[in-house]
């Protein structure tokens, strides 16, 4: 199974490790909930390395962002980051991903780890229509750690020259971090503040512990999830896959239909005059019980008709009650209507809210 | 965690401690440490009857839910109200504090000791 450049590093500070997106990665350290705290109350750091970077350069390359995901890359202001999705040609989702624009005609991907192969093959495919060849997998050399949580500004701070009050949230500019070069970006996946660094492979091992020894916390996947989960945010696998589609998943905003044509561009046109048949929702339940993906939901303790189904859910480290994504016919999907979940067999009530369940104060 | 002589295993993670016609079960420091957290504990009521290898409760962590498989064939005498109300327990004391019920039986099942424990887990 392959790993990250950082997983000896990993052992060293006790790490257990799970399989994710085909990863051995480290799953957590000590404890799942003292990890998420400290994203939530102080900072930690994540190796993401595991994540896909695609490096899309050349003249054209705007025009071929625009042609190839559903948003529109050549809008994009040098120095800034815009979250988008890359669609098969019936809209089906083959990954969700930031695109940054490092320069006028340099664009960075980043996708998830498990799609990495996916990803790049629709992007090389899409690059030969086009007869576009700036389109470059450099997933391989590169370090990508998240610094996450309220403190982390001030410990990236110190071990890097780029001022970080002028790098505002969704942007990312070149710098030296631990005498490393390094692309700073302000992105993350917890719903707190922070950075995403991208730089070399091999650096690995310096800049993680150059991170650790300024104060951030090693945090591990377990964490991650939750912490995304609060924030209301989509792991592909679960809340995203082929068969989604972007206007079901929320994300219809992300999609630019006016505009010249892109891959996905008529299937989406039609799906987006039509109301979704379900819908990702947001649910809280009372309680310790945490309702899980694949759990069925219904539309009242006595229904046996199914209705819809979990994607995700755990018993909130910061909030204390359960939440969870999940999937809902439509008419069913109002705000504050009450469904029923299917917990190993008991049923129990969840009532739909407006996502994220978790917004850090400002 | 080495896991205590003075008691026995099953190949579900649990450890069954013997006193008199009374066994305290509790699941060992590997299971803990794999489940992570956790976060909430299902235990079955006073009276209900076990069956060897039979699902009779649920521990749950942030992350997953690991059933609790009776060891034994009898009737549950006492619950840990400890870990319902702090299930970290099972997690900071897994092999004293944080036991998790109390069976009375005629008949013990063959189980494994502490070594074929470590064995099965690999930490031997």
């Amino acid at each position: 199974m392959p790993q990250t450049p950082l997983h000896a590093e990993h052992a060293r500070l006790g790490a257990s490790f799970t399989d994710f997106g085909g990863w051995d990665m480290p799953v957590r350290y000590s404890s799942d909930l003292a990890e998420h705290e400290a994203v939530r109350t102080n900072a930690g750091v994540f190796d993401i390395s595991h994540m896909a970077e695609i490096f899309v350069q050349g003249e054209e390359s705007a025009a071929f962002l625009d042609y190839s995901l559903v948003g529109q890359a050549s809008l994009i202001e040098n120095g800034k980051a815009k979250y988008s999705l890359i669609c098969n040609a019936d809209g089906g989702i083959i990954d969700d991903l930031i695109v940054y624009r490092l320069e006028d005609e340099s664009f960075l991907v980043i996708a998830n780890a498990g799609n990495r192969d996916a990803v790049v093959t629709a992007l090389k495919s899409r690059a030969e229509t086009l007869g576009f060849s700036g389109v470059e997998d450099k997933s391989d050399d590169f370090a990508l750690l998240a610094i996450q949580g309220p403190n982390a500004t001030k410990i990236l701070q110190g071990i890097t020259d780029t001022d970080l009050t002028k790098l505002p949230y969704y942007s990312v500019g070149a710098g030296i971090v631990s005498g490393v070069e390094a692309y700073l970006c302000r992105t993350g996946y917890t719903g707190e503040d922070g950075f995403e660094v991208l730089f070399s492979a091999t650096d690995a091992i310096k800049v993680f512990n150059a991170l650790i020894e300024a104060g951030a916390i090693p945090c591990g996947l377990a964490s991650r999830d939750t912490l995304r989960l609060e924030a209301g945010m989509p792991l592909y696998g679960h809340e995203l896959n082929l068969e989604v589609n972007p206007y079901e998943a929320g994300f219809g905003k992300v999609v630019r239909l006016d505009r010249v044509d892109f891959v996905g561009r008529s299937a989406l046109a039609e799906l987006s005059g039509r109301t979704p048949t379900r819908k990702l929702v947001g649910l809280v339940g009372e309680g310790k019980r945490a309702a899980r993906a694949d759990y069925p939901l219904f539309a009242d303790s006595e229904s046996t008709v199914q209705i819809g189904i979990i994607t995700s859910g755990a018993l909130s480290p910061t909030l204390g009650y359960p939440v969870a994504m999940g999937y809902l016919e439509t008419d069913l999907s109002e705000l504050g209507n009450t469904v029923s979940v299917d917990i190993r067999g008991t049923r129990l009530p969840m009532t739909i809210v407006k996502l994220p369940f978790y917004k850090r104060s400002k | 965690m080495s896991n205590p002589t003075n008691r026995s295993y099953t190949a579900e993670h649990e450890w069954v401690l013997v006193e008199g016609d009374v066994a305290t079960i509790g699941i060992t420091a590997y299971a803990a440490e794999k489940l992570g957290d956790v976060v909430f504990v299902d235990l079955p009521k006073v009276g209900t009857s076990t069956t060897y290898m039979k699902i009779c409760g649920e521990i749950e962590s942030t992350k997953s839910v690991g059933e609790l498989y009776a060891p034994l064939d009898g009737e549950v005498v006492e619950i840990n109200d400890v870990v319902v109300s702090a299930p970290e327990t099972v997690n900071t004391d897994p092999f004293g504090a944080g036991w998790l019920i109390k069976v009375k039986f005629t008949t013990l099942p063959e189980l494994m000791t502490a070594e074929e424990y470590a064995a099965l887990t690999g930490e031997g």
